[in-house]
């Protein structure tokens, strides 16, 4: 009603400005020339990430055939996303799952609980009423649909990693093989990164030298780093062959086993992006207040305190931007795996993205388009998730 | 005096007319670049890179040689050429992919120059490779530059220590490999391996099946086709036969290097020359590596066509029967023998969509390329990658002997590669429309599962069975089978 109101005035004061005509129009120039200015840089970004999503979503709807001259797309409705989910490529997205053991049901359910529990957590900060608005019935009610959707998304990734993992003759899909890439390698990034950067904070001689040091596998392209560890992890003729030979380890190679190739590929992605983790931690670190510090210090608070009750809260805001800038390029990955193994053995270390590539580079679009618009829904759910909980609850702890 | 100062004016004129042709044919192409795309060297890259001078000194043309990875040369021709990018003028690829590149109308009709280049010796190259590499629908579309065939190379010193002879049958190459495995081959002091097969996941891997699956399958000659049946394009993979081809391919691990799922040929070739395997099966490049510089198996390498079997498809059950006159009418002493015309030989295509002068630029360097004073040679030196494809290659010995060769090896060498090429039961490589999807996507995939253990035998023949006809009912099971049936119809022999 207020708003209302508000909104008449303006308009009688629009329709009784007595203002000349030229000083109006200046106004009016003035008022719009910000959007004006803006609008054509607005305009080109919509363009450049707006178009390519339209048709990057309409080659996902559609399959692309050859033919005489040149070639024809047609319209497939949701045939591309059907067989990756539920036709002949499901085995491959989804993994196959078998038997469960007791101790992944357990897991299972108290991850669950879990779910259940911010429910719960939610329904009881903002219970409504019977005489509650319509608006404000309408936002719980979403609200619970959401976590109730994010709740069963997280449990149906947790039970795909499970089961791919360790049920009878289980294997993950690319999207468990993505989730393990993606938790398992900006985990490490960021522990090795925090744990550099606290070292460099201290007074060792050489901290300038070591700086450089650190960022050097920054610089060095993903595919060289693929071909690199291709060579360290080569116990037959590559150049660590003899080191193995000696090590008794001339029958082994941990590309052979799926665990192992994958664990193969999170090194050499680790390798190459603790230096971003390292840097960004490293200024944070040379920010927190040292007249905090030593306050704590006279005040008898020991290294453990000082860390968790002066340096983290400091750092927190820092930290949860790296891992969610690093979780984002992390479900991206495709150099590494694609020159170090090619998605081998079998399917143990094919990610979403390579996935795609796969069947992009046999000119079938329609499909590796599908495949992007899936991993396009898993980073976009990892990311809200991160950004509306795990960030917005760390911070609120730590605040 | 009157003649003789007409006859010096005519010898003057003609020396000048003379020199002007030396000029305009040295300059023919001056300012013509040919862009030339293939896959990443150094075999096929460098015999191309290293003529281009010699190219562009005689005609004034110059060649480029542009690489990208083998996985990514097939859409990358494509797309250049789908999208009217046109950034290449020429391209070196696998004949297996024409079909999917002339039906775009990518690639310029070469039938009428093939036959006029005086220098390109047209009919000196096999039959097999004008006919089936060179050729679709009739049409001649590039120029073969390489001849390519899977051989079993064994070292002959192992198994004159073993007792043994080369292997004739899979269950032989089996022994000989289980024999062999942990003997020192090098000298080295350490053990080294029975059988070598590159089977890394996205690169050349899935080639080998078909090797060993070829003789179970195939019995009654070329037109029968290994890949699939010829009335309904049902896949041949479902059977008895290939089942017992996956378990041949999955029984030589136990025999290789502990990472031999994840190593390439390069690899496979780099442990041969070192004198680390007693068994490979491999294309013709083998042969000429061992006898190239710093190889430990000079003199110690033979060539012998894959091995057969002695149990055959009965593709009315899907079960194994007994060789006999029936089932298998071209068996040599009661074994069946496929050779598999893998891949094809590397080829020289050329844009339809340049000028003119420029497409008769690549087509003269193709030429030169493929012409016996040069390709003579060029297949003798094992970094080219060419093997044998001209009559001429197989019957002088010269340039063998020249190259490193034993007479006795390279009778060998070429005794191996003549009897796969002279087989009327030789198995052509698929070439139907998107055979990628079918080969490099599925078929690859789904042998990478089996070998890690994620898929049994049977799981792994079902799911080729299942996705390729998956493939061929979108892209018309009809138009697929009129493909795959009229490739059939080419038989072997030069």
């Amino acid at each position: 009603m207020a708003a209302a109101s508000e909104l008449a005035a303006q308009n009688k004061s629009h329709s009784t400005d007595t203002r000349p005509l030229g000083e109006r129009i200046g106004s009016w120039l003035d008022a719009a020339s910000p959007s004006v200015l803006l609008m054509p840089t607005v305009l080109v970004i919509l363009l450049l990430s707006i178009f390519p999503l339209i048709a990057s979503l309409y080659s996902a709807l559609a399959r692309f055939q050859l033919q005489q001259g040149g070639f024809a797309i047609t319209f497939v409705g949701f045939a591309n996303f059907n067989k990756l989910l539920f036709g002949s490529e499901a085995r491959k997205t989804l993994g196959r799952i078998g038997e469960l053991p007791a101790w992944s049901w357990i897991v299972l359910a108290a991850f669950a609980l879990v779910m259940l529990y911010f429910l719960y957590q939610h329904i009881n900060r903002n219970r409504v009423g019977a005489f509650s608005s319509i608006g404000k019935t309408i936002g719980f009610g979403m609200g619970v649909f959401w976590r109730v959707l994010t709740g069963i998304i997280a449990t149906f990734f947790v039970f795909m990693l499970v089961g791919g993992l360790y049920s009878d003759r289980g294997i993950p899909g690319t999207i468990a093989v993505t989730l393990i890439f993606v938790f398992g390698s900006v985990a490490l990034q960021y522990t090795i990164g925090l744990i550099l950067a606290l070292l460099l904070t201290q007074d060792i001689p050489g901290k300038r030298f070591f700086r450089i040091i650190f960022l050097l596998p920054m610089m060095i392209t993903p595919v060289g780093i693929g071909f690199l560890f291709r060579m360290l992890t080569n116990t037959t003729v590559g150049p660590l062959g003899p080191v193995w030979q000696a090590a008794g380890l001339a029958q082994f190679s941990m590309l052979e086993d799926g665990g192992g190739a994958r664990l193969a590929i999170i090194i050499g992605d680790v390798w190459q992006w603790v230096p971003f983790s390292f840097i960004i931690l490293l200024a944070a670190l040379e920010g927190v207040s040292r007249e905090t510090i030593e306050a704590a210090r006279v005040d008898g608070a020991n290294r453990w305190q000082l860390f968790r009750f002066i340096i983290v809260p400091e750092i927190v805001p820092v930290s949860t931007t790296v891992i969610l800038i690093r979780l984002i390029e992390t479900f991206k990955i495709i150099d590494v795996p694609n020159a170090l193994t090619g998605g081998g053995p079998g399917t143990a270390t094919e990610s979403l993205t390579l996935h795609a590539f796969n069947n992009w580079r046999a000119i079938d679009y329609g499909l590796s388009a599908a495949i992007s618009y899936i991993l396009l829904f898993v980073v976009t759910y990892v990311a809200m998730v991160f950004v509306n909980i795990v960030r917005r609850r760390v911070l609120e702890a730590f605040a | 005096m009157k003649k003789l100062s007409v006859l010096v004016l005519l010898a003057v004129l003609l020396t000048l007319f003379g020199a002007f042709g030396v000029v305009s044919a040295q300059n023919q192409y001056e300012g013509v670049v040919i862009d030339v795309l293939t896959f990443t060297g150094p075999q096929i890259a460098e015999p191309l890179q290293r003529h281009a001078p010699a190219f562009q000194e005689a005609t004034g043309a110059t060649v480029n040689v542009i690489t990208v990875p083998f996985a990514d040369l097939y859409q990358t021709i494509l797309t250049d050429q789908a999208t009217g990018t046109n950034s290449y003028e020429a391209f070196v690829f696998a004949p297996q992919w024409m079909g999917d590149y002339v039906s775009g109308g990518y690639l310029l009709d070469l039938s009428d120059k093939v036959g006029a280049s005086e220098e390109l010796a047209w009919d000196d190259v096999g039959q097999f490779f004008r006919e089936f590499s060179a050729t679709y629908q009739g049409a001649t579309y590039t120029l073969p530059l390489d001849g390519d065939f899977h051989m079993v190379y064994y070292r002959i010193d192992v198994l004159e220590e073993l007792g043994m002879t080369p292997p004739t049958t899979w269950d032989e190459y089996l022994a000989i490999a289980e024999a062999a495995n942990g003997m020192d081959m090098n000298g080295d002091g350490e053990g080294d391996f029975g059988s070598c097969i590159a089977k890394k996941r996205a690169e050349q891997g899935y080639w080998w099946i078909y090797s060993i699956a070829a003789p179970f399958i195939q019995t009654q000659g070329t037109s029968q086709g290994a890949f699939f049946d010829t009335e309904t394009m049902n896949p041949l993979t479902n059977n008895a036969a290939f089942i017992r081809a996956l378990e041949i391919y999955k029984a030589t691990n136990a025999f290789g290097p502990a990472d031999e799922l994840n190593i390439g040929v390069g690899d496979t070739r780099g442990l041969w020359t070192a004198g680390r395997c007693a068994l490979t099966v491999d294309w013709g490049d083998i042969g000429s590596l061992a006898v190239s510089e710093g190889s430990n198996v000079n003199g110690l390498t033979g060539a012998v066509i894959t091995p057969g079997s002695d149990m055959v498809l009965d593709r009315a059950t899907g079960e194994l029967v007994a060789c006999d006159e029936m089932t298998c009418p071209n068996a040599i002493n009661g074994i069946n023998h496929a050779p598999y015309a893998a891949f094809g030989g590397w080829s020289g295509g050329i844009s339809a969509a340049i000028d003119p002068t420029v497409q008769q630029a690549a087509f003269d360097y193709f030429a030169y390329v493929s012409a016996p004073a040069q390709s003579n040679v060029d297949v003798t030196i094992g970094a080219t990658g060419f093997n044998p494809y001209r009559i001429s290659q197989f019957e002088d010995l010269a340039p063998w002997v020249a190259g490193g060769f034993t007479e006795a090896a390279a009778e060998n060498y070429l005794g191996a590669i003549q009897a796969s090429l002279n087989s009327p039961n030789m198995v052509l490589d698929l070439r139907v429309p998107f055979n990628q999807r079918y080969q490099q996507v599925v078929l690859d995939e789904v042998l990478s599962r089996f070998l890690a253990d994620e898929l049994t035998a049977e799981e792994a023949a079902a799911e080729i069975e299942v996705r390729w006809n998956e493939i061929t009912d979108e892209l018309g099971r009809d138009a697929q089978l009129a493909a795959y049936t009229a490739t059939l119809g080419i038989t072997g022999g030069n």
